[in-house]
């Protein structure tokens, strides 16, 4: 390998770890890499026990280590914050759907503190089986570097990359070009790259790679929330590459083969049958949402003033499957039939670098359509496709990009911005070519790009301080919480989705818990109680996704055929059988006989949910000020807004005994505002003493010691804030 | 296309051709490692049926690695070193014939080698060549279509 990269002459070796690869042991490569491209140290460190039981794995571990790894003070742009990736003991599972997700974790530019992100692709896996747990990535590099980990060979390195580009449609086909020895072994080639959006942007994403061997192509999928693909470029790292040849079956060594096998292939036969009769997931992904969301007046239209639209329909699923192509396998890991990962083959981009060339893409999920689309007043599935084309090549989260977007869009049509002040733009709502410009000013940092690029909570305040904006009305409109942009739901008509999304510990994505239906729709939790106990329950199963390298798709985008006919709906909302499956998967893996119940994996998540919690809290943030969310997520902030569903809100104000007859729009919008402004703090509240927190939303000493976390520095961090 | 076909009316159920199979391709007699499976008909004693690959190739299909492939017999194989255990093709086949044992991370089905049909005392087993099965989208894309 070290002659073919010094042959080229491009490539010069900055710095060799050669190890043996250690053979995994239930899930567990039992090792972590830390890679420091400052000094260009790298070196292997073990995990123990008590890490394992505390942290299970992947976001869990990559919070461990970089609480160990950063201060109070650090921040994101420093050369301590690392670049964590990770998956899980179940991670690499070839034969359970959805069991080869990455978890990374970093300092987010956006939000100051800590996020994470998971992510499809090959990458988490193949560095299991190349004997590493997680990689560390910290410092930043003197000139541009890839990160090259050989799990066969076993070897790391880092080499200059002064050539590649750090365009994510290019780059891991050269990646692929570079390491793979033979046709065959492009499979085995996995990167992590971002691109000359997260450059200049503070919304920058990662994509991870594998490669389609029918297509013949390097498929990308996206850690896209947080800006940590920011964080990787100003770590000047074009890529972390693993190679590993040998995936097996059997290569997670789970302690039980003949379960796993027997309840992964049950679940294929699941997904079999019942996809095609249910959200048909395999023929066009999460592009079905759409509809739903525009039935139920959940679709974020014209920066979420609207739950719905008349052009909605041009963004249904119908409209894009055309693009697809579609009757092969679209795992983005392998053994995941149920296939979400769909695949453009041919598009031809109207605008920028690739203007007029036939590109591939990965097709749209869900969110990028909502967001760049309708909440943009955008209904041109092509301009869709395009912006996710170029949002992935310039390495731009879709969900920041949208949700910032359609609040500039707002800004614009209230006159707070011009062509003048946006880069020349003619940012109207349903304007797609502007969008699209927009993207290409954010890749190259000219026009409105930079100003944009930096997410909406800053945009409020140089939009208030620079041209006299009202500040309040811009904490209304500017969906964002705790300096993240909102994902793709209108949250106005369900409380616990309202906390769902402000009590999330990174920021509003919807990740945590989706509660729109069984609140809003099916009242299944009618208390305060009842949504706190959901707001509880929820968080910390979807978590345990997130600990084991797993995708949350597989657990209720598909149901057994009879699960809402011998389950209470608000049971069936759980999915007790594949709850089921998934305590075998995790026994069948790691040989843990302690796991018995739905509630032990509630309880395997919580130490890593709080302690996300109190690294909030140690970088400045984690108290109930910074679960404050802006009022578009709960009501209609404008005369427009509540008057285009007028007989809605004036019922609920008669639902708590106020007269609208008489009164005048603006009065009816503040006796709406204040009723349901109560409502979201005592909900806060009522969550608050269901996780075992303060009134201030900060975990107890109880708390703590109970989730076992009470180490030495999180009672340091609790006698700073008086909690004692 | 060589597909092995079971005549019901011949089949005294002594299942000679499940000891066969494993033996076969395992080198032991046991019927959980038989590609073939004699079964009772439902709702008729003493009839039979047999559960065994037609080569329709939809599990080429499915693979996410191109491990199964059509042989020049036209018979669809695994080739276990592309395989990557997901069993996918497990759970997707149409007849429930393709196999799995958690002896093996890769699956096993019928190739049509005949051995069974040689043992079959009564005649009730035969490798035919039948028409092709159409081409699966994966064998489309691998002739240059889409």
């Amino acid at each position: 390998m070290e002659n073919l990269l010094m042959k080229d002459g491009h490539h010069r070796l900055l710095a060799e770890f050669r190890y043996t690869p250690p053979k995994v042991e239930r899930g567990y490569a039992n090792q972590t890499l830390f890679v420091d491209v400052s000094n260009n140290t790298i070196a292997a460190r073990p995990v123990d026990e008590r890490t394992k039981r505390t942290f299970i794995g992947g976001r869990g571990f990559g919070l461990w280590l970089l609480w160990n790894a950063v201060k109070g003070t650090t921040r994101w742009n420093d050369p301590e914050n690392e670049v964590i990736l990770s998956s899980g003991p179940i991670g690499g599972t070839t034969v359970y759907p959805g069991a080869g997700k990455s978890i990374a974790v970093s300092l987010s530019p956006l939000t100051e503190t800590v996020v994470d992100s998971n992510v499809g692709g090959y990458f988490g896996p193949l560095l299991k089986f190349a004997g590493w747990d997680a990689i560390e990535l910290q410092g930043i590099a003197e000139e541009e570097v890839i990160v090259f980990i050989d799990g066969n060979q076993g070897l790391v390195q880092i080499l200059t990359a002064p050539h590649e580009s750090s365009d994510s449609y290019v780059l891991p086909g050269q990646i692929v070009d570079l390491f793979a020895q033979s046709p065959e072994e492009r499979r085995a080639v996995s990167s992590v790259t971002s691109g000359p959006g997260a450059e200049h942007s503070l919304m920058g994403c990662l994509n991870v790679s594998f490669y389609d061997v029918r297509r013949q192509f390097v498929r990308l999928k996206q850690a896209g929330r947080g800006g940590i693909g920011t964080v990787f470029r100003h770590k000047k790292v074009k890529a972390l590459v693993v190679k590993y040849v040998g995936v097996k079956g059997d290569s997670n060594v789970p302690a039980d083969y003949a379960d796993l096998a027997s309840v992964g292939s049950k679940m294929h036969r699941e997904i079999c049958e019942q996809d095609p009769l249910m959200n048909d997931m395999r023929g066009g992904g999460t592009t079905m949402l759409t509809r739903i969301m525009n039935d139920f007046d959940l679709l974020p239209v014209h920066n979420y003033r609207f739950g719905s639209h008349p052009e909605a329909k041009n963004l249904y699923k119908s409209e894009f499957t055309p693009y697809f192509s579609l009757g092969i396998p679209d795992g983005c890991w392998y053994g995941c039939t149920l296939a979400c990962a769909r695949c453009v083959d041919r598009l031809t981009p109207r605008t920028g670098p690739y203007q007029g060339q036939v590109v591939h893409v990965d097709a749209p999920e869900y969110e990028t359509v909502a967001a760049v689309g309708s909440n943009c007043g955008i209904f041109d599935p092509h301009a869709v496709l395009e912006a996710n084309f170029y949002c992935d090549l310039y390495g731009i989260d879709t969900i920041s990009y949208g949700t910032a977007l359609a609040f500039a869009m707002e800004c614009y049509e209230t006159g707070i911005l011009n062509p003048e002040r946006a880069g020349g733009l003619d940012l109207r709502f349903g304007n797609a070519a502007a969008m699209l410009e927009l993207l290409h000013q954010m890749a190259s940092g000219t026009g409105f790009g930079p100003t944009f690029g930096l997410g909406v909570r800053r945009m409020k305040r140089i939009f208030a301080e620079k041209y006299g904006a009202d500040p309040r009305f811009l904490l209304d409109i500017g969906m964002e919480c705790k300096g993240l942009e909102y994902s793709e739901y209108v949250s106005k008509e369900s409380i616990a989705q309202q906390a769902g999304y402000g009590l999330a510990n990174k920021g509003p994505q919807h990740d945590e818990a989706w509660l729109i239906f069984m609140d809003a729709v099916s009242k299944q939790i009618p208390t305060f109680e009842d949504k706190a106990e959901a707001l509880h329950y929820f968080p910390m199963f979807r978590t345990w996704f997130g600990l084991n390298g797993l995708c949350k798709l597989p657990w209720n985008d598909v149901e057994p055929a009879d699960n809402k006919k011998v389950h209470s709906p608000r049971v069936a909302a759980r999915v007790p059988e594949h709850v089921g499956n998934y305590i075998r998967l995790f026994k069948a893996v790691t040989g843990r006989q302690d796991v018995n119940e739905p509630e032990d994996l509630v309880r395997m998540s919580e130490p890593a949910y709080n302690f996300q919690r109190l690294f909030n809290l140690k970088m400045g943030y984690g108290t109930r000020e910074h679960d404050a969310i802006p009022y578009r997520s709960m009501g209609p902030v404008t005369v427009e807004e509540y008057e285009s569903r007028a007989e809605r809100y004036d019922s609920q104000l008669r639902e708590v005994d106020i007269d609208p007859q008489g009164k005048s729009t603006l009065e009816k919008v503040a006796l709406l505002r204040a009723h349901r402004e109560k409502r979201y703090q005592l909900l806060v509240d009522a969550v608050y003493r269901r996780r075992g927190w303060t009134a201030d939303g900060i975990p107890t000493l109880e708390t703590v010691r109970r989730l076992e976390i009470d180490y030495p520095d999180v009672l340091d961090l609790l006698k700073q804030h008086n909690v004692q | 296309m060589k597909v092995l076909v079971f005549a019901p009316e011949l089949c005294d159920a002594q299942l000679g051709c499940e000891e066969t199979c494993s033996l076969t391709w395992f080198k032991e007699a046991n019927h959980d490692k038989s590609a073939i499976r004699i079964l009772e008909a439902e709702g008729r004693t003493g009839k039979y049926t047999a559960n065994v690959c037609t080569q329709c190739g939809q599990c080429i299909d499915v693979c996410p690695t191109l491990a199964i492939q059509r042989d020049k017999r036209g018979v669809v194989r695994i080739n276990k070193d592309l395989c990557v255990g997901c069993l996918s093709c497990v759970g997707f086949c149409p007849y429930g014939a393709m196999r799995m044992h958690p002896d093996y991370t890769v699956p096993f089905k019928c190739v049509a080698c005949g051995s069974c049909a040689k043992s079959c005392p009564t005649g009730a087993l035969a490798v035919l060549d039948l028409p092709d099965a159409p081409l699966t989208a994966t064998e489309k894309r691998l002739l240059g279509g889409v």
